[in-house]
This record gives structure tokens, sequence and C-alpha cells, in this order.
């Protein structure tokens, strides 16, 4: 790191990068923001609304009940997916034929259009004709996505643990892979047993990764919505109505920018507070 | 114990497989069939549904326009990057840090905000409803993802090697074409795998920004549950055939898929 040059000429090199971002993230913020202050009653008139609608959206049922489903969600879907993703990478084979196979198929849900990620799944849970519904009602459980707020949740949780387990299992593979030999000869020369093993030199070595699939996961479930609104649509009732459902419903849905707007904006920033503190309190535990 | 441990992986991929293999039993299904209850595997085996997608232009369409804004996104995305992720790499220069964690951020932003900001601007350049519209606005998350990757790789290669490159006379294009490019090739094919997942599998943004013109698959396929009844096998059929580009994509990279994840660092 140390070995860079000072070379302000380097911008150059950026300037391209710089240019497409700023055109598609900054002049598309600044159109929120200015809707968010602003009262408009259509026909392009505008009228200055101050904080009227931060004020609004902060203080309305709708937006609480949407953001403790979005933060439910996350918490959720990352206390399983981490775990899980963790132990099939620890229990995946290191060499062979298989490894190829193993990496190719895990991968293949993350790369189905989510929209399709969401059909798959409204396919499996159908009624009478799906398989989920049917071994779920062979166990003589009544399920019915559509209508009960329960199986709606125990879908979605299901259907982002089969999209989304590999992410983290890929990562964590990375890590493992990338821990020297030497590490485990060490280990075996001094009859360390597998916990031991786990708890001393791969939990250490994959902190990093685990930062980023924590990261990650955490980013893009609070940020979820082709799959659920391909699902559920948000219902039964508005049981499954995340932020991001709601905020569409709002904002090209019944076309009010003022509130959408508003909300956007604390959205992004609840998302960034958030990141920055599990960022943050991850970094931490790793100088202790 | 340690025999236990081993059947994890073979449980995870099979809990994988049974959603995919479900959608391929249902696309390869007549419609009587699937309406007529709950069977394991296609009785009546048909292509139908195939058919009807391969013959009817609002559906095939569907998915030229995906692989190309696809296409363009991938281009455009790691053809940028390059120079800015050897910049990072290389040189310490004004607010370096603070722009890439400003690059990062928008990987944060949710496409739910964005959506409508960016129907309005590409409505007024007057891109609306063609491929470069959702190619450009993809690029707002693949470019700093493409950054991030190729600057990991190319940290890993020695500073020694630019410095020989002068020393013989090389100018910097050159040295960047003929020579650097050529090292980071594996770097080059992770980033594009990365954009292409991120471009093809996104859909809000995709469908927010076309009409009729360069509609693409994923969102031709929201007809079915509207036009004509639920025609579930037509809706399988699509789902299954938009498993392809993304299986012969991984299936090029595959040997670089664990060292691109390696390298994401924050």
């Amino acid at each position: 790191m140390s070995a860079k040059i000072q070379n302000n000429k380097a911008w150059w090199l950026v300037a391209p990068v710089f240019l497409m971002v700023a055109f598609n993230a900054l002049v598309p913020l600044m159109t929120v923001v200015n809707y968010s202050v602003q009262e408009t009653f259509g026909d392009n008139v505008f009228t200055w609304a101050g904080v009227h609608w931060f004020q609004e959206v902060l203080h309305s049922e709708r937006f609480h009940s949407a953001l403790l489903r979005q933060l439910l969600f996350s918490g959720i879907v990352l206390a399983i997916e981490i775990p899980l993703g963790l132990g099939v990478a620890l229990t995946m084979p290191r060499k062979g034929p298989w490894v190829s196979v193993c990496l190719v198929l895990m991968s293949l849900p993350l790369l189905i259009p989510w929209n399709v990620v969401g059909s798959m799944w409204n396919i499996m849970a159908l009624p009478d004709i799906g398989l989920l519904a049917k071994v779920i009602n062979g166990l003589g459980i009544d399920y019915n996505y559509t209508r009960q707020p329960v199986a709606a949740w125990f879908t979605i949780v299901l259907m982002d643990v089969w999209h989304w387990t590999s992410l983290v299992a890929l990562l964590c593979y990375a890590g493992l892979v990338s821990i020297p030999d030497a590490y485990y000869q060490a280990a075996k020369v001094d009859g360390a047993k597998t916990w031991a093993v786990f708890r001393y030199i791969q939990l250490p070595k994959l902190k990093h990764v685990l930062t980023i699939a924590v990261l990650l996961r955490f980013m893009d479930s609070f940020m979820i919505y082709t799959e659920v609104s391909v699902l559920t649509g948000g219902g039964p009732g508005n049981a499954t109505t995340f932020l991001s459902i709601d905020l569409v419903k709002i904002a090209l849905g019944q076309f009010d920018l003022g509130p959408a707007a508003a909300m956007s904006l604390i959205y992004f920033m609840i998302i960034l507070f958030l990141s920055w503190l599990f960022y943050t309190l991850m970094m931490k535990n790793e100088d202790a | 114990m340690k025999s236990f441990t081993r059947y994890i992986p073979v449980l995870y991929v099979t809990f994988l497989m049974i959603p995919i293999y479900w959608l391929l039993n249902m696309s390869f299904k007549t419609t009587n069939e699937i309406l007529s209850g709950f069977t394991l595997y296609p009785h009546n085996f048909t292509l139908a549904s195939y058919a009807t997608i391969l013959t009817d232009p609002s559906w095939y369409s569907g998915y030229i326009n995906s692989i190309e804004y696809v296409a363009i996104n991938t281009i455009i995305s790691v053809g940028v990057a390059l120079p800015a992720a050897y910049a990072f790499s290389r040189y310490r220069f004004l607010g370096d840090k603070h722009l890439f964690f400003w690059l990062l951020s928008n990987r944060m932003a949710p496409p739910a905000v964005f959506a409508l900001p960016v129907f309005q601007l590409y409505s007024q350049i007057g891109l609306f409803d063609t491929p470069w519209a959702v190619a450009l606005s993809h690029t707002l998350f693949n470019i700093p993802l493409a950054v991030w990757i190729l600057e990991g790789f190319m940290s890993g290669v020695p500073k020694e090697l630019d410095e020989t490159a002068y020393v013989d006379g090389y100018s910097f294009p050159r040295f960047f074409f003929r020579i650097f490019i050529p090292t980071i090739a594996a770097g080059i094919g992770v980033a594009c795998f990365f954009c292409f997942m991120f471009s093809w599998v996104e859909l809000l943004l995709a469908k927010t920004l076309t009409s009729v013109a360069a509609k693409p698959i994923a969102a031709v396929m929201t007809k079915t549950a509207s036009a004509s009844g639920y025609q579930l096998g037509l809706l399988a059929a699509a789902g299954s055939l938009t498993l392809i580009p993304g299986a012969v994509v991984i299936y090029f990279v595959r040997n670089y898929i664990a060292k691109g994840f390696a390298l994401g660092r924050v």
C-alpha cells in the first residue's frame, strides 16, 4: 500500500467511472431530494413543503410496520443463511472432481432472474399442484401461503435461503481455501480437535469474508423487492409488505411523489447507517 | 459424526435442485395435466410450451432484448472500470479513498428508491424503452462492483511489471493493452461474470425503463399471469430458458468462481 505513487493525474483514469456513476446516482438522488421537500398538485406545479413529508412518513403507522417487517425479515434470513452457508463451506470437498460440480450447482440459484425465483417458488407452493404445498399438507399441516401470514413468511424465508445461502457458502469456501496448509499441519502436530481447528484457525481467518457476507446479505435482504412482489405481492393483507414493496406502491402505484421521496431517503439512510454499524462493529472485534 | 458431515453438501445441493426440477417438470407438462392435479413427473411429455416461446416474437424478442442490454452493460462497466481500477491499485490521488467508498455506497442504494427518478431521467434524454437505458442504469451497481473486483486482481500483480515495461520503452496505452490486460485476464473474466449476473437478474429497473420495444424477458413473463389465464406451462418454460445463459456463463468461469469471491475486499 505504501508503495503507491502520489499522482493526481490518475483522476483522468477514474473520470469515466466517476462521471457515469455520478450521472446515474447523483441526478436521481437530487430528483428524490427535490421531490421530498415539495408539494405537488399535478400539472408540474410544485410548492415548498419543507420537512412536512419527512414528519408524515416518520410518524405513519404504515411506515413503522413496514420497517419492522423488513428488519424482522433481514434478521431471520441472516440468522439462517450465515450459519448454514458456513456449515456447507466447511463440509464441502476441497479437492477432486466434486469441487467443480458443487461450485457450479451452488452458483445456479444466484444466476436466475429474481422474478423467475419468485415464479419458481410460486409454482412450488401452489395449493394442490405444488410440491412444497403437497409435502407440507401431507404432514398434516394446513398450509396456504395466499391466506395465512405465517405460511407466507415461511415460504418467503425458505425462498430467500434457497436463493442466497450459496453466496455465503461460496464466500466462506473461498476464504477457507486461502488458508495455507501449514496451519492445518501445525494443528495436527498439536493434536487439535476439529472444533479447536475451527475455533482458533478457520473462524479468525474467515472473519473478513464473513463480514462481507453479512454486509451483502443484510443490504440485499433489506432491499428485497422482486421475489416477494412476484410470490405474495405483499400479502396476505399487508403481512409481507416490506419497505421496498410499500415504496413502489406509493411511488409508482399512487404517484405520491413527496411522501415516496421522503420515504426513499429515510430508507436509504437506514441502510447506510446499519451497514456502517455492522462494518464498524465487526472490524472492532477483529482488532480486539 | 464424520460420516454425517459429509452429507451436508449433498443434502444442500439436493435442496437447491428440487425447485429447479419442479420448474422443468412443469415446463414439460400439458396445461391439462397441470390443472388436473399433482404429478411428480410429466406423464404426457410435451415441448409445446417451448415451441410457443421460440416461435412467438413477443416471447423470444424478450430474450434478445435482455441479452442485448446485459451485453452492453457488461462491456461498458468492465471497460470503464479497467482504467479506474488501475488508478486505484497503483496511485494515490486526491480523494481516492472517499471516491472508492462513495462508489461502493451506490451498491447499497435500493433500486426501489431509484426507479422513479431514473425513469424520468432516461425519458428526458430520450433513451426510454431502449436497451441503452437499461444498460446504462445498471452501471449504477455494476461499475462499483467491477472496480472493486478488478482492483483486487490488479493489486495482486507486482508493480515491477509496470516499471520493467516502462524501462523497456513501452508507452502507457501499449503497456496496458499488450501486457497488463492479458496478465489479469482471469480477473476480467470474473468481473464480467459478476456484471453479467447482476444485470441479468435485475428486474425492477429493467421493467421501469422499458415499455414495448426493449422489454426484457423477465417483464414479458409477467404477462402470463394476466393475459390468457394462468398459463403455468408457458411460465415454467420461459423460466427454464432463463437458466441457460447463467449456466453457460458459470461453466466458462467455473475455475475462477472461488477466486473471484476470495478477492472481494471491503
